[in-house]
């Protein structure tokens, strides 16, 4: 009980179990029904890997939003607008979801102003550039991409109804678990959030620490642009809004602290499963999917009281 | 007498127009410990920032090991061993004994990217370390520090510095948020820490703990040193009374006491 994935697993077996005796012979427990819900769960748990570390650290980043759809626009212009291959495109919507990041991560630090504010402002700023700039363009605001068969491999294969974007979003955890549970930088991540004198104090580069995570996000969510734009054939400045807080919801269901200091990857890989099982499962009961709204609110407002008391279990005895 | 591991000689240190040290001249010995007393606004806190490296003498020179020196920063402070523990430790609550205790210096195993903390000889120094300082109580390096008393907190604290090559600990107050137990516990961790070599300077307005194990003492008040003298010379009647500034304390603890 006193791991912080604890409660996202109880969560997830719960409303795997619900589901999959709410609707018999639905299909929702077989091999296309398990990849329904791992592929909705695939994307959004690409960001909210890095978006789950980066609250561990303390900060939020809520331009992940725009990232998405910024990174897909510069695919959709440049492969369809300017007739240039892919593969550069790729790495220039990579490197401009990083300079979105070292944006966010510079103007955090050195204002000292919360993330929050300071990455919601940035939302706004970069969907309002893409579109803009978009139109400046090519008078559009979303484009169709033309992908090599190469790119389409990479990003959008798929095996039955799986999707490329699980694997993506396995070998992303396994680098966030990396990263968090065994390197000297994860050690840092947890420091920096649970008591950032105290590891300033310890010589920890606090600062570095910061940037160099949202750096990470933005990467992560150009990587998700990318993955949605070939898999779909099109960019669109307004890809990825859906993330700006589904990602920071399954964060804290997966067991993260608000706070920052305290949570895991296992935890969040959790949460984000327990997402695509409420998107997909509401579909096989044939309710309407208008409810998924409320299960994740209802989720989330448990989550956080769970959380609350997970923390001091944890801090209460050995 | 030994040569000392670091001394004030004539030291001031003005803020603006603000006379914060006088003239303080103190030796801080290896292997003794020297207690720092005075009442709140004495200066024990600028003191402290000086010996440090946060704060530069205004004028005055400071030695450290027989040299004169100027550190540029707290970090090179701490690089020439020079150790500060504060009131609050500066612990990580949500991290593990083993997390906290080589937080900075993580060690590792295997290589990159690959490379990992090497977890189970984190938490091994660091709850064997911590026995040695004579903290029992904690057996599993990964307890959560949040889970520790103050007092354990700070032999974790002290026990790391001391780890880490500290020749000299600078304590700010580290009994005073304590009950008794625990005090006593810290106390006799720094003899420990004394025997191994360690310079000492405790800053407390705890006259009692400053007693029961300092060997030197220096009162400030007001900025300047108002005595300083050696184990055994006053009673600590007579350190109480230097402390309020000159004013007769017992008097004033025998009407406390009547009050009861």
């Amino acid at each position: 009980m006193k791991r912080p994935e604890a409660g996202a697993f109880a969560a997830f077996l719960i409303t795997y179990l619900f589901f999959a005796l709410a609707t018999p012979g639905t299909g929702f427990v077989s091999v296309n029904g398990t990849a329904g819900w791992l592929n909705l769960a695939a994307e959004l748990g690409i960001v909210a890997i890095p978006v789950g570390l980066l609250m561990i650290s303390g900060e939020f980043d809520l331009s992940i939003g725009s990232t998405v759809g910024a990174a897909s626009m510069i695919l959709a212009l440049g492969t369809n607008q300017y007739d240039l291959p892919i593969w550069p495109m790729v790495f220039l919507a990579l490197a401009a979801g990083g300079l979105i990041g070292l944006a966010n991560g510079l103007a955090v630090v050195k204002t000292k102003l919360p993330s929050f504010i300071v990455t919601l402002a940035t939302n706004f700023i970069v969907i309002g550039a893409t579109m803009g700039v978009s139109r400046l363009i090519a008078n559009v605001t979303s484009s169709s991409i033309v992908a090599s068969d190469s790119a389409k491999f990479v990003f959008a294969a798929r095996w039955g109804q799986a999707n490329i974007s699980i694997l993506w979003w396995l070998l992303v955890a396994y680098i966030g678990y990396r990263v968090l549970s065994r390197s000297v930088f994860g050690n840092w991540i947890y420091a920096t959030g649970g008591n950032l004198d105290a590891a300033r104090g310890a010589g920890v580069p606090v600062q570095r620490v910061k940037i160099s995570l949202f750096i990470a996000t933005g990467l992560a969510a150009a990587l998700v642009g990318i993955l949605q734009g070939v898999q779909w054939n099109s960019g669109n400045a307004t890809y990825g809004m859906g993330f700006v807080f589904q990602a920071p919801i399954v964060v804290v269901i997966g067991g993260v602290l608000l706070t920052g200091g305290y949570g895991s990857v296992t935890g969040i890989v959790l949460g984000t499963a327990l997402f695509g099982v409420i998107s997909s499962g509401i579909f096989y009961t044939g309710w309407n999917t208008d409810w998924i709204q409320l299960f994740l609110g209802l989720l989330l407002a448990a989550a956080v009281l769970a959380n609350n008391y997970v923390r001091r279990l944890a801090l209460s005895s050995k | 007498m030994s040569q000392p591991l670091m001394e004030l000689r004539d030291v001031d240190k003005f803020f603006g127009s603000t006379k914060a040290l006088k003239q303080v001249s103190m030796q801080v010995e290896p292997g003794k410990i020297l207690c720092l007393l005075g009442d709140n606004g004495a200066g024990k806190s600028t003191l402290i920032k000086v010996l440090s490296g946060y704060h530069q003498p205004t004028s005055g020179t400071l030695l450290f090991e027989g040299k004169t020196t100027r550190f540029a920063t707290p970090r090179e402070a701490r690089q020439r061993g020079i150790a500060t523990v504060h009131q609050d430790v500066g612990s990580i609550p949500l991290m593990s004994v083993g997390r906290n205790f080589f937080l900075g210096a993580e060690p590792v195993k295997g290589r990159w990217p690959f490379q990992s903390i090497d977890t189970r000889l984190a938490n091994e120094v660091a709850v064997d370390q911590m026995q040695k300082f004579g903290l029992t109580r904690v057996t599993s390096g990964e307890q959560l520090v949040g889970t520790m008393s103050g007092g354990e907190r700070q032999v974790l604290a002290i026990g790391r510095a001391m780890y880490f090559g500290a020749k000299m600990l600078i304590l700010d107050e580290p009994t005073s948020a304590l009950g008794v137990k625990e005090a006593a516990m810290v106390l006799k961790m720094m003899r420990i820490a004394r025997q191994n070599g360690a310079g000492i300077v405790f800053i407390t307005h705890n006259a009692r703990h400053a007693m029961s194990v300092g060997d030197t003492f220096v009162v400030l008040i007001q900025g300047e040193v108002a005595a300083s003298f050696n184990r055994g010379e006053k009673s600590r009647e007579e350190v109480l009374n230097l402390m309020a500034g000159g004013e007769d304390m017992s008097e004033l603890e025998e009407d406390l006491e009547q009050i009861d």
